[in-house]
């Protein structure tokens, strides 16, 4: 297809995205943090979607949070990647999908750095021979999990219960994004939209009824930094840069912030609570959080999951504003109970910014 | 030239992300670190391209490198196609090879860091687990986390994910011959010497 003007720049920034049969491999900090996310994801790409995607139960960490802490050296880190496409090629899949976005930027990385130097990639063979008897072949496509929704985006809207509106005024919600940095910045080419139009996120926004609203620090890291965030002393670090986000996003009165980030959605909702504490500002209004939603919590919401089955009883700042806007019922006595309705014993609720 | 030298321009990721630098200052405008420390991805960029042996040696025994957050932003917006995180990652690497790691306190973190995340791998087959990620290191979970702490079993299971479960699912249990293939991984790739090699010189310089 021919483009011309801004539909060719945009072609320039869209990615190839097959749309069936994919081998899935999670990730370590989103099924410690948003366990329903992970488990929902695939309920709506199979359930909801029809779509194949396949996880195998051998698949482990990519080891990237390690890596990225100078833990483990670089071969590794890549050899682990080879064992993970082992999975993949002995499971008959070539098309491959993370949940993860620092194990994404590390794959890219990976692939890039064996097409540049296959010296690097015999390397990464012969480790995995010799420690494991295992071979594989290189994705023929590797998207992240987000990548996927987007995809999908029109055919979750067409079959959405909930639109991302007022559902008193029929508005659309006000949406700012945070894309993760190893999705967009490393190898901007990979990620829908790049660094420059970031439109992973805001194109899902938009195709469920919401508005997309761009900020100054939209591109600005969320602070995890890894060994910055892993040592305690060093949080500071994570919690300033959270802050300039949180700075400036509030004038523009976002309904809630959507991320494709596992560790990003995380601190995005408990830095609220801290500078809560610290500051005793809060950012939706006087004690009053905004919202934070990963990508599948939205989709979810749109798609009529339960907010509790959605794992939204896990986040810090409370949902209900969000869910009284967009009309999505639920039961407040039902949200700190436990596995089969078993109750347990309920958290405290702070109350400088509201929880639930 | 020098042992340092070399095996610095032996790593790839110089390689990828050392080019010439035209000191424009786009990577400290961008740069988190920059902003919230006494750092300046600029600075280590031209620091690393005097490819002096004793100027490398003084970065390497610095509080300064371990400042960088790897958020790669960097790597996005130099107009030259350096990646100073790139660097730092080298930088870092030969650092702890080397022992210089011992000389700042940041570095010294180092030991922290591999018991926990080399520990969660090696035992679980995860980076970060539920069964190690206690309240106390993190207060900064709220109360929610710490809810989720004390009753991990009951929300993880509320939510759908299968803690420890047999098969497939979200924090299963990592199989056997799984951890053992990602323990052979790390005998035959330098992680199991890497890690031994920080134990040791910790030990040698009393540092738990
Ligand atoms: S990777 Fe490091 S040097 Fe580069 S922008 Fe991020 S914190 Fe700064
Ligand atoms: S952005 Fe690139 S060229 Fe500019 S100062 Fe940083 S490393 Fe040098």
């Amino acid at each position: 297809m021919k483009f011309s003007g801004i539909q060719k720049i945009w072609s320039e920034w869209e990615k190839e995205i097959p749309d069936d049969h994919w081998f899935y491999v999670r990730s370590c900090i989103r099924q410690n943090f948003f366990p329903a996310s992970e488990r929902r994801y695939l309920d709506i790409v199979r359930g909801n979607l029809g779509r194949d995607i396949f996880e195998h139960p051998e698949h482990t960490t990519c080891g990237g949070i390690a890596y990225h802490n100078e833990c483990i050296p670089q071969l590794t880190q890549m050899t682990i990647v080879g064992r993970q496409f082992s999975i993949m090629t002995e499971s008959g899949y070539s098309n491959y999908v993370c949940s993860c976005v620092t194990s994404f930027g590390l794959y890219c990385e990976a692939l890039n750095t064996w097409k540049e130097h296959p010296e690097i990639e015999a390397m990464v063979r012969e480790k995995l021979w010799e420690s494991c008897h295992r071979e594989f072949e290189i994705p023929k496509s590797l998207v992240h999990a987000s990548d996927l929704i987007y995809h999908l985006r029109h055919e979750i809207g067409a079959k959405a219960v909930h639109k991302l509106t007022n559902a008193n005024t029929g508005e659309p919600l006000r949406v700012v994004d945070h894309v993760g940095c190893h999705y967009a910045k490393m190898f901007p080419t990979k990620g829908v939209g790049g660094a420059e139009y970031p439109h992973v996120l805001s194109g899902m926004v938009e195709a469920w009824g919401g508005e997309s609203i761009d900020y100054p620090e939209r591109r600005h890291c969320c602070g995890y930094g890894f060994r910055q965030y892993h040592i305690k002393e060093n949080r500071g670090y994570c919690v300033s840069n959270t802050h300039k986000k949180l700075e400036s996003m509030e004038p523009y009165h976002p309904d809630f912030i959507i991320t494709n980030c596992p560790g990003c959605a995380y601190f995005l909702d408990r830095w609220q609570y801290v500078i809560a504490h610290q500051t005793r500002h809060t950012y939706g209004g006087p004690g009053q959080g905004i919202p934070v939603l990963t990508f599948e919590e939205a989709a979810g919401l749109v798609l009529g999951y339960d907010p509790w089955d959605l794992g939204l009883q896990m986040h810090q700042v409370a949902v209900e504003p969000l869910l009284d806007k967009m009309g999505v019922p639920y039961d407040p006595a039902k949200k700190y109970l436990g596995t089969n309705g078993k109750a347990i014993p309920r958290p405290e609720l702070p109350s400088i910014i509201r929880c639930c | 030239m020098g042992v340092l030298v070399d095996t610095l321009k032996a790593d790839i990721r110089i390689e990828e992300g050392l080019k010439a630098c035209i000191n424009c200052g786009s990577c400290v405008a961008t740069c988190p670190a920059a902003e919230f420390y006494s750092y300046s991805p600029k600075n280590i960029v031209n620091l690393v391209s005097s490819w002096d042996e004793d100027t490398i040696k003084e970065l390497l025994c610095s509080e300064t490198i371990w400042y960088c957050g790897e958020c790669m932003s960097c790597m996005t917006r130099c107009p030259r196609g350096n990646a100073p995180g790139m660097v730092i990652m080298a930088l870092r690497s030969l650092s702890i090879k080397e022992g210089y790691f011992l000389k700042s306190e940041r570095g010294r973190q180092q030991l922290r860091l591999q018991r926990a995340l080399c520990g969660n791998i090696l035992n679980y087959g995860y980076c970060v687990y539920p069964r190690t990620y206690h309240y106390e290191e993190h207060p900064e979970s709220g109360s929610i986390g710490k809810w989720v702490n004390e009753n991990a079993d009951e929300v993880f299971g509320r939510v759908g994910a299968n803690l420890d479960g047999s098969g497939t699912g979200v924090l299963r249990k990592i199989s056997d011959k799984a951890l053992a293939e990602l323990k052979s991984i790390f005998d035959a790739t330098g992680a199991t010497e890497q890690m031994e090699r920080v134990e040791q010189l910790c030990r040698e310089n009393g540092i738990e």
